[in-house]
C-alpha cells in the first residue's frame, strides 16, 4: 500500500515541477498526498490536519531555491516541519534530582514496558554509571514480575521483589525504601499495562504516581500504534503529567506515525527508541530520522544536498548564459552535462538514496542513463577535435570511424550520440527563437535527474 | 467447530464489543445524524465519513473502496438521508467482511495442531489461554507447548494458563530450540491421545528474517510427524496497531502460509477499523476476536455482529 502512496506522492510532486514558485493551486494535490501518506503512517487525523495546514502555509509563496525542483523544495518543507514538530534530539533521562531518582514507566498492554525497563536499566548502568534498582508493580499479567526479575539479572541491576497479591503502592513504597537504604542512584518502576479508557486502572496508576512522586514519568508506546495512540497519550498525560516518551519496536517496518501524534498531543519529548530484542537495543531519540521514516523518504534529503554540492554551479550558469545570448549549444556543452551526471556517482549511487519503494521505478528510468553508457558517451565526445565538437555537421564517415576507434566503441554508437545531439540542438534552436529559453531549460531539467536544470 | 451454545453467546459477545468500542472517542457513525440533521448527502458528508473511517484505522484502501461504493449510490440519488447512508455503509462493510467469516473447524487430525504466531506483545499467550479454555469447555482435551524459549518468563506465563485450564504443558528451559520443544510436544500429545495441541512461539517482528526461518523450521519439523501439521497457522494481531497490521499479515503469510487470524485488544481503545483494512487486502479467515481481559471477552468472529458493533451509536444497545 505504501508503495502506491509513495508513487502517488512522487507523481504529485512531479506535477509541481516546472514552476518557480509554489502556489495554493499547485500544492493542493500534493498536500492531499502528504495527508494520505501521513494517515497511512498512522498519524492521528487531527494531528495530520494541523500539520498539513502548517505545511500549506509555509509552502505557498515560498521561493524555490534554484538548485531544487519545486517538488524537492516542497519535500524539504514537509520534512523540516516534521522534524521541528518532533522536537529536540534527546539527551537521555533527567537525573538531576535527589537520589534515588525515581523513574516510572506506564502504557498500554504489549507496548513493551517491561522490556524497556530492562533496557533502560542497562543504559543507565553502562552509559551513566548508575546503580539501578528495578521493581515491578504489575500484579495482573501472569509472570510479569518474574520477567522483570530475569531482565534485572541479565543487565546487572538490583531487583526489589514483589508478589502478585500485593498492592502496587505498597510494592513501590517498599522498593523506594530499599533504594534509599542501599544507596541506589535510580529506582525504575514498571507498571501493569492498562487501557486509557479503563477508569479503575487509570485511577490506580494515578494513585501510584501521587504516592511515590516519580521524577520521570515515561509513556511507553508501540511505534505501530494506530489512530487511537493520540487518545491514549492524552489520557496518560492527564493522569501522570508525563515527562517523556519511549517509542518501542522501531526495528519493524512501521512508519511510526504514532510518534508524531504522541509528541503533538503531549508536547513531551521522545526520550528513547527501542530498536531490537536485545537489552542493549535502546537509543536516544533522533527527530530527523523518524521524520524521514514517517514520510517514507529514505535518504532523499541527503540526496538533495548532494545534488546541491556537486552540480557545478558555474558551468551550469555559463550554459544558461550561452543559451540566453543565442550562442549555440555544442557537443562540448553536452559533455559537461554528462560528466556532471557522472560526478554524482552515477545513477547507482543516486538510486541507493531513494526510498526503497521508488527504487524500482527509478531504476527503470535510469536504464537510459546506465553509467557505462555515460562513460562511453563522454569517451566519444573526448575523441573529437574541438572543431568537431563545435561543428558536429562537419563529422563525415571517415571522422566517425576515427572517433569510434579512439573511443573504443562501435560506429553505430557514435551515430546514435550525434543523432541525439542533433535532436536536442534542433529543439533548442526552435525554443530560442520563440523566446522560450526558460521553458527549454525546464524541458532539459525534465530529461536530466531532478535538480539538474540550472 | 460445533458449539450449540454459540449463537446466543456470540450475540452477547458482540453486544459487549459494541459497548467496549463505544467508550472510544470517535465512533464511525456517531454524531453523523446530529452533525447533519436533515442534510442531503453530498460530497462534504462523504468527506466527513472518509475522515471518520481513516480515523478508525480502516486504512486508505478499504476506505476508498467503501466511499467509491457510496459515491456511486449518491450519484444515483439512492441515499436520501443519513439513515440511508448508514445503511449503505453497513452493507459496504459487510461486503468486505463476510468473506473472511469462516470458523475454525477442528477435527480430521488427532492431535489437531495449532501453531500460534505473531509479533511481540500482540497477545499470543493470552489468546492461547483463552482458546484452550474454549476448547476445554467444548469437551476437548488440550495440550499446550511453550515454543517461546526466548522471552523472560514466557514459559511461566503459559504455565499459569495451563494450570487455570487444567491442561498439560510441555516446556523446556529458556534458550532451548523451539522446534525441538514443539516436536516433543506433538509426540507427547500423540502418545496421550490429545485432541488439540496449541503451540506458542516467541514474538518476533515480521522483518526479522532469521526468526521467520526459525518458524519455518518449526513447521517443517511438525510435518515430519504428521504431514498435515500444523493444521492451523494462527496469526495473532493487536487490534490497536495501525496499518502495520497489513505488513505483518503479508510477511507472516508469505513465510508460513497463515490459515487464520485472531485480532486482539478490540476493547475500548481500538476503533476496530483495522479489521476492515485486513479483510479488504487478504482473504484469510478471521477466526476469533478478543475484546477484553476476561475469558468471556474472546469469541468467534461474526461479520454482521462486528459491523453492528462498529456502527451502533454510543449508548444504544442492540
Amino acid at each position: 500500500m505504501f508503495d502506491q502512496l509513495t508513487e502517488r506522492l512522487s507523481t504529485a510532486l512531479r506535477n509541481l515541477s516546472g514552476r518557480g514558485r509554489l502556489t495554493d493551486e499547485n500544492v493542493a494535490d500534493t498536500v492531499r498526498q502528504v495527508r494520505l501518506a501521513l494517515l497511512e503512517a498512522d498519524v492521528a487525523l487531527p494531528v495530520v490536519k494541523t500539520f498539513t495546514d502548517a505545511v500549506r502555509e509555509r509552502a505557498v509563496g515560498a521561493e524555490v531555491a534554484k538548485s531544487l525542483t519545486p517538488g524537492q523544495a516542497f519535500i524539504k518543507i514537509v520534512h523540516d516541519e516534521l522534524t521541528r514538530l518532533m522536537g529536540e534530539p534527546s539527551t537521555g533521562l533527567d537525573l538531576r534530582a535527589q537520589r534515588p531518582v525515581v523513574v516510572m514507566l506506564a502504557g498500554l498492554q504489549g507496548a513493551g514496558k517491561t522490556t524497556s525497563a530492562g533496557k533502560l536499566a542497562r543504559w543507565l548502568i553502562e552509559k551513566e554509571r548508575k546503580k539501578v534498582l528495578l521493581v515491578s508493580t504489575d500484579v495482573y499479567r501472569p509472570a510479569a514480575i518474574l520477567q522483570l526479575q530475569t531482565l534485572a539479572a541479565q543487565v546487572g541491576a538490583g531487583f526489589a521483589e514483589s508478589t502478585a497479591d500485593e498492592a502496587p503502592i505498597a510494592i513501590a513504597r517498599r522498593a523506594l525504601d530499599e533504594a534509599t537504604r542501599s544507596a541506589y542512584d535510580v529506582l525504575l518502576i514498571d507498571t501493569a499495562g492498562r487501557l486509557h479508557v479503563d477508569a479503575e486502572m487509570m485511577a490506580e496508576v494515578r494513585d501510584l504516581e501521587a504516592a511515590i512522586h516519580p521524577h520521570e514519568r515515561l509513556f511507553v508506546v508501540d511505534s505501530m500504534a494506530g489512530q487511537d495512540a493520540v487518545n491514549a497519550a492524552r489520557a496518560f498525560n492527564e493522569a501522570l503529567s508525563l515527562t517523556g516518551v519511549i517509542l518501542t519496536k522501531t526495528d519493524g517496518d512501521a512508519r511510526g506515525g504514532a510518534a508524531l501524534s504522541v509528541r503533538q498531543v503531549t508536547g513531551k519529548p521522545i526520550r528513547f527508541i527501542g530498536t531490537g530484542e536485545k537489552t542493549d537495543a535502546l537509543e536516544p531519540f533522533q527527530p530527523e530520522r523518524i521524520a524521514s521514516r514517517i514520510l517514507g523518504m529514505g535518504d532523499v534529503l541527503s540526496l538533495v544536498e548532494q545534488v546541491h554540492e556537486q552540480v557545478d554551479r558555474e558551468k551550469a550558469e555559463k550554459l544558461a548564459k550561452k543559451l540566453h545570448t543565442g550562442k549555440s549549444f555544442d557537443l562540448g556543452d553536452l559533455r559537461d552535462q554528462l560528466s556532471q551526471l557522472q560526478r554524482m556517482g552515477g545513477m547507482a549511487a543516486v538510486l541507493e538514496k531513494l526510498p526503497a519503494q521508488l527504487q524500482a521505478n527509478a531504476a527503470k528510468a535510469a536504464g537510459a542513463v546506465d553509467p557505462k553508457a555515460l562513460k562511453r558517451q563522454i569517451g566519444i565526445i573526448d575523441s573529437m577535435t574541438p572543431r568537431e565538437r563545435r561543428r558536429p555537421d562537419s563529422i563525415d564517415g571517415s571522422r566517425k570511424r576515427r572517433i569510434a576507434n579512439g573511443a573504443g566503441v562501435a560506429l553505430p554508437e557514435v551515430n546514435r550520440l550525434l543523432k541525439q545531439f542533433d535532436q536536442m540542438h534542433k529543439t533548442m534552436k526552435k525554443l530560442a527563437k520563440g523566446g522560450m529559453l526558460r521553458n527549454m531549460m525546464r524541458g532539459m531539467a525534465g530529461r536530466l535527474p531532478p535538480g539538474f536544470g540550472p | 467447530m460445533t458449539n450449540p451454545a454459540s449463537p446466543p453467546a456470540a450475540r452477547g459477545f458482540f453486544k459487549r464489543l459494541g459497548e467496549r468500542l463505544s467508550t472510544g472517542s470517535s465512533r464511525i457513525a456517531e454524531g453523523l445524524k446530529s452533525i447533519l440533521p436533515g442534510r442531503k448527502i453530498d460530497a462534504e458528508v462523504l468527506e466527513e465519513l472518509e475522515e471518520r473511517l481513516i480515523g478508525a484505522d480502516v486504512g486508505v484502501e478499504a476506505t476508498a473502496r467503501i466511499l467509491e461504493d457510496l459515491g456511486r449510490r449518491v450519484a444515483r440519488k439512492e441515499l436520501g438521508d443519513v439513515d440511508a447512508l448508514v445503511g449503505a455503509l453497513r452493507r459496504a462493510m459487510l461486503e468486505i467482511l463476510a468473506p473472511v467469516e469462516k470458523r475454525l473447524q477442528i477435527g480430521g487430525a488427532k492431535p489437531y495442531v495449532i501453531l500460534v504466531v505473531g509479533i511481540n506483545g500482540a497477545g499470543k499467550t493470552t489468546t492461547i489461554g483463552k482458546l484452550a479454555n474454549r476448547l476445554r469447555t467444548e469437551g476437548r482435551s488440550v495440550m499446550l507447548a511453550s515454543g517461546d524459549t526466548f522471552r523472560a518468563a514466557a514459559r511461566e506465563q503459559l504455565a499459569v494458563w495451563a494450570e487455570r485450564n487444567g491442561v498439560p504443558l510441555i516446556a523446556q528451559q529458556a534458550g532451548a530450540e523451539p522446534a525441538a520443544v514443539i516436536y516433543d510436544a506433538l509426540q507427547a500429545a500423540r502418545a496421550r491421545e490429545i485432541d488439540v495441541l496449541i503451540a506458542d512461539t516467541a514474538g518476533r517482528l515480521h522483518t526479522q528474517s532469521h526468526l521467520m526461518e526459525e518458524l519455518k523450521k518449526v513447521k517443517r519439523v511438525l510435518s515430519r510427524i504428521d504431514p498435515g501439521a500444523p493444521h492451523e497457522v494462527l496469526l495473532v494481531l493487536d487490534g490497536t496497531i495501525g496499518q502495520n497490521a497489513l505488513a505483518q499479515t503479508a510477511e507472516f503469510d508469505r513465510n508460513l502460509g497463515v490459515t487464520g487470524l485472531v485480532i486482539t485488544k478490540l476493547d475500548g481503545t481500538a476503533k476496530g477499523g483495522v479489521v476492515l483494512a485486513i479483510a479488504q487486502r487478504f482473504k484469510i479467515p478471521i477466526r476469533f476476536v478478543g475484546v477484553g481481559e476476561s475469558l468471556e471477552d474472546f469469541g468467534e468472529f461474526d461479520a454482521a455482529g462486528f459491523v453492528d458493533a462498529l456502527l451502533r451509536p454510543a449508548g444504544e444497545s442492540a
